[in-house]
């Protein structure tokens, strides 16, 4: 699967996508199958403040744990309550309907620090 | 064991009023329960146990125990958890009356059988660990990994406060780091080098005035003995720090190295690996540990002792961690231990450590024409391979496990420890026949051509066992842990 | 004897094979001067006959609860075991088998841990339950250490009718924690609720209540419950598992945790160990549980099966970060526990408890219309009572019964002073009217 250029990527395999003042926030095609199938997701409460970096929640396979990083600031005013029924959905569409959180960025900005799709993708293969 | 059609849940068997047991009538006058206790208190029907006679239970459980793999009826050389034989004279004492029927709070003098039991497989432990003193009371590996780690924390309370931290080298086994953080203490990992041994370089930079000890488990989990330990130990004691060992892997060694001579300061065993006692699909085991001379006073209570001519429990000791579990040891494992130690005398126990180390180091030469053998020979008594080769063709370590149950052989450890890729870990300890290490080579051969001839027949194993591969992952997307009468 | 599968000669031709000369080869990694020189300082080998022969001598050293007759209790109960739960927790299969971790060999073993936690479940009535602890004072302190991941909260409630080992094996697991434990005292026998409400404030983690108590007093559970509902801390309860073939199970009073010693369940009492450590809980705690799991699942091709699931909960997998450090477990008395429960079924549990409480309140009748005994609390109780020994301290009556083949019971005076002049006494469905008439009757004989 080609990596959507219309999003910026952290080196722990998150994509970062923005939709007017909010940014949403998924994992990579690569990391979901690295991670094989995943069984649950455990995501932060809305509201919380976030920084760049920081780990917001864990993916589970069966044998392995996973945790995920934003990499923007800010606050979580949605988390994707549908992986809590379908975990699968990360594996079967990992860049569009099985994205994590949306974050209300306190600096748009941080996200020129990400990797754009070329040099993620050139960091994974 | 032999395939079967499924075998029905005990609750999807019942019949109502039946019961397999003949218990008496009340032979006393009866009074109503509600007569003291609070009517609010007491349920009103009995809680919807099965009801089954009991042949229903015996056919029930006999298919069950079908529908398994063990050391009794398969070779079994799961790395790291020495499945060896379980002699049935261990079996048979364990079962004596005099000893299943002693109720732990009974007068000391009517159980000085059990405690000289206790005390001489205290004394024999201390001997062959070459430290000073040992406790029988943690219930497991990781209890007594547990309790160690509370040992230290009580030895530094007392003479350095600030040492917190523990150091584990990164092919531990996850009890090691999961026994720290219950304690409060923290982790630091220290790196292996190429060769799978401890990296002394990374060690003297990671330990400080902060490290309470290290955690090692010599040979350690790639089946290698670290020809440094001494030097190890010499690091860690000259920044002050303890020297702990994770006995896993006593086998390799037992009656030939101690680990006091090599500057262990604190360690566990597994009296269910290397003292032959049987796994029970998980447990009871038993993990007394030992100490050296300075960690003595901190050993949980109570500590059986010898006093003039008699066999006492000793609660008053003023700096003991306390106690770690209820009442004094998994008892009858430690009498199975008794007997097995009994059995083998002083010669007997270094042959098996001796044939454990031959056994493995067969197997390993014998098995590298087919599979990536990542670190040099000699092993000790279990070795890594790494299916490296057989995942380029598609194949990974996993389906060669679940194709060897098709041969009748319990597949070896897999995935651990994780710095070796598509690893697999043997361990065939020393009961096993040449003639069952054999087929197990030449099973080994017969799968590695399996995998270039027939990829897709490993991918579908097992084929013969009394269902075909399990399904985890809808088991932890669709949880159901419990049977339910709606259903 | 050394149970080693191979000859020197086969043993010769493998050193061959591998290319070294000698088993000593093999070891050269391991440096010389750690090498002993000399074999270990062990007891020469026992030969099959001679080794009976001196464990038969060690057994009859002890003076065991099947030649005498034992009102002993505390933790660990002579209840009957049924011969088939020994015949078939036995079978190899099951006792020579490792953790299911290799789910199709292993269907049998699953299988009977998932009628083990449904078991378990149905006793209690409580959502879930795992594979098994050790014994009940380290399942106890893995429930605190739960309720503590929970709440965030630092102190722990427990009442002093608790064991006295389980509430100190408790303290040795906090001891390296920034957790503290309050105590709090009896009131008439059984839990103070005014103290209770008093300390439960917001740093509290949980409440643990044992039911019947160490004492043997049935506790108002159900008040109990009302205190420590809509307050952070979670309700820990320590249940006798046979007690709940006649008392309401615990998830009936929104019991958050509930723990307790399984050897009850066809496990023989072998000098304290190894026991049974059950822990069950509401759904809610589910991936905060220690131990194993299994769940049922289905095979490739939609058949039943059975595997261990939520390992991510484990320390093989999450470290440092696991919800325990347990590895091992009792899975083999887990398996036992299963087919007793099986064995007796719903209406031997019933008749099992039945016949406990009736015989246990036959005998505390008798015992206190005896001149120089009187029961101590005024409470109910189920299998087990406290009495007042006025004549001759609690010692002295132990030896004088034991002299007459009967273990009186459980002198308190160690673990409480204030009860110092009484004797815990247990009686199960084992204990005919016979022996207990003949208990009273020694008793009434002591000079």
């Amino acid at each position: 699967m080609a990596v959507p250029a219309d999003r910026k990527y952290a080196k722990t395999h998150e994509w970062h996508k923005v939709e007017g003042d909010i940014v949403i926030l998924g994992i990579t095609d690569h990391a979901a199958e690295e991670l094989t199938d995943i069984t649950y997701v455990q995501l932060p409460e809305v509201g919380r403040k976030v920084s760049a970096g920081e780990s917001i929640g864990e993916l589970e396979s069966v044998k392995a744990t996973s945790e995920f990083y934003t990499g923007i600031s800010g606050e979580i005013v949605e988390v994707n309550e549908k992986l809590n029924d379908e975990p699968g959905l990360i594996n079967s569409d990992p860049f569009g309907e099985s994205w994590l959180v949306k974050i209300k960025p306190s600096e748009m900005s941080e996200l020129d620090k990400l990797l754009s799709a070329e040099e993620y993708q050139a960091s994974i293969s | 064991m032999n395939a079967q059609k499924e075998e029905k849940l005990i609750f999807e068997q019942s019949i109502e009023g039946a019961c397999a047991a003949n218990l008496p009538a009340c032979d006393v006058p009866e009074i109503k329960p509600d007569y003291s206790i609070p009517p609010q208190l007491i349920a009103e029907t009995a809680p919807e146990l099965p009801e089954v006679t009991e042949s229903q239970l015996t056919r029930h459980f006999t298919h069950l125990a079908n529908r398994m793999m063990s050391v009794d009826a398969n070779f079994y050389p799961l790395g790291s958890c020495t499945m060896k034989y379980n002699p049935k004279i261990n079996e048979w004492a364990a079962g004596l009356e005099g000893f299943t029927n002693l109720h732990p709070y009974q007068h000391i003098d009517d159980v000085q059988g059990a405690l000289e039991l206790m005390y001489n497989l205290r004394k024999y432990l201390e001997e062959i660990a070459g430290l000073a003193e040992v406790s029988l009371s943690p219930a497991a590996g990781a209890h007594g990994e547990l309790t160690s780690v509370m040992v230290i924390r009580g030895y530094y309370n007392d003479t350095d406060r600030q040492r917190d931290r523990i150091l584990i080298p990164d092919s531990a086994h996850g009890t090691n780091p999961a026994s720290c953080a219950l304690c409060g203490m923290h982790t630091t990992v220290v790196k292996s080098t190429p060769e799978g041994l401890v990296d002394l370089a990374d060690l003297a930079e990671k330990v400080d005035e902060k490290t309470a000890a290290m955690m090692i488990t010599n040979p350690n989990t790639l089946g290698l003995f670290d020809s440094n330990i001494t030097e190890i130990a010499r690091i860690l004691h000259d920044n002050g720090a303890q020297l702990y060992l994770d006995g896993a892997n006593m086998n390799a060694i037992i009656g030939r190295v101690r680990p006091g001579d090599f500057g262990v300061d604190i360690m566990h065993y597994n009296l269910h690996k290397t003292f032959a006692t049987p796994h029970g699909c998980g447990g009871p085991g038993a993990g007394p540990i030992a100490v050296a001379e300075h960690l003595r006073e901190y050993l949980p209570v109570p500590q059986v002792e010898r006093k003039d001519d008699k066999f006492i429990l000793d609660y008053a000791r003023k700096k003991s961690i306390g106690q770690v579990r209820t009442f004094y040891g998994q008892f009858s494992v430690l009498v199975r231990a008794y007997t097995y130690i009994r059995a083998l005398g002083a010669k007997g126990i270094k042959q098996v450590c001796e044939n454990a180390v031959l056994n493995a180091n067969y197997l390993a030469k014998c098995l590298q024409t087919h599979y990536t053998l990542p670190y040099n020979l000699p092993c000790m008594h279990e070795f890594v391979i790494s299916a490296d080769r057989q995942k380029s063709r598609g194949v990974r370590a996993l389906d060669i496990a679940k194709r060897l149950l098709d041969y009748g052989i319990h597949p070896p450890t897999m995935y651990f420890p994780l710095i070796v890729p598509e690893c697999i870990m043997v361990e065939p300890t020393e009961t096993e026949t040449l003639e069952t290490l054999d087929y197990f080579i030449e099973t080994m051969q017969k799968i590695a051509n399996e995998v270039i001839s027939q990829p897709d027949l490993l991918h579908s194993a097992p084929l013969t066992m009394p269902v075909r591969r399990v399904d985890e992952v809808r088991a932890a997307r669709q949880l159901d842990l419990r049977w339910k009468k709606e259903k | 004897m050394s149970y080693i599968g191979t000859n020197d000669k086969q043993a010769q031709a493998m050193l061959d094979k591998i290319g070294v000369k000698s088993i000593d080869e093999l070891f050269a990694p391991v440096p010389k001067e750690i090498q002993l020189t000399e074999l270990l300082n062990l007891p020469a080998a026992l030969d099959d006959i001679s080794l009976q022969r001196h464990l038969r001598e060690l057994a009859s050293k002890n003076n065991n609860t099947e030649d005498n007759i034992s009102f002993l209790g505390a933790g660990s109960y002579d209840h009957y075991i049924p011969p088939v739960v020994d015949d078939l927790a036995n079978q190899s299969a099951f006792v020579t088998a490792y953790t299911p971790y290799q789910a199709e060999a292993s269907q049998g073993a699953l299988q009977a841990f998932y009628e083990y936690q449904t078991l378990i479940c149905q006793i209690t009535a409580m959502d879930v339950c795992n594979s098994s602890m050790y014994e009940a004072g380290s399942a106890l302190a893995e429930a605190v250490l739960l309720a503590r991941d929970v709440t965030s909260a630092s102190k722990v409630i427990v009442t002093e009718n608790v064991h006295p080992e389980y509430r100190s094996v408790l303290a040795t697991y906090l001891s390296s924690l920034p957790m503290t434990i309050e105590t709090i005292p009896r009131a008439n026998g059984v839990t103070d609720m005014k103290m209770l409400g008093e300390k439960l404030d917001d740093d509290v983690a949980a409440v643990i209540i044992q039911q019947p108590d160490f004492l043997g007093l049935i506790n108002q559970l159900d008040k109990i419950a009302d205190i420590v509902r809509d307050k952070k801390a979670l309700l820990i309860v320590i249940a006798d598992p046979i007690s709940l073939g006649l008392l309401k199970p615990p998830g009936s009073f929104d019991v958050d945790i509930v723990i307790g010693e399984g050897q009850p369940l066809g496990i023989p009492q072998s000098f304290g160990g190894p026991y049974l450590g059950l822990f069950a809980a509401k759904e809610k705690y589910l991936r905060r549980l220690p131990g194993r799991l299994v769940g049922a699942t289905v095979d490739e091709q939609g058949n039943r099966a059975y595997c261990l699931t939520l390992q991510t909960r484990e320390q093989h997998i999450r470290r440092e970060r696991a919800t325990s450090n347990i590895c091992s477990n009792e899975g083999l008395l887990a398996i036992r526990a299963a087919i007793y429960l099986s064995a007796i079924g719903k209406s031997g549990l019933k008749q099992i408890a039945n016949l406990c409480f009736q015989k246990a309140h036959y005998l505390a009748n008798k015992i206190s219309q005896l001149d120089g005994y009187e029961l101590k609390f005024d409470k109910p109780f189920f299998k087990e009572f406290v009495i007042v020994c006025k004549k001759h301290s609690p010692a002295e009556i132990i030896e004088f019964a034991r002299k007459a083949g009967i273990f009186a019971g459980v002198d308190l005076g160690r673990w409480y002073p204030e009860l110092s002049d009484c004797l815990l006494i247990a009686v199960t469905e084992k204990r005919t009217k016979e022996q207990i008439d003949n208990f009273v009757e020694v008793l009434g004989q002591i000079k």
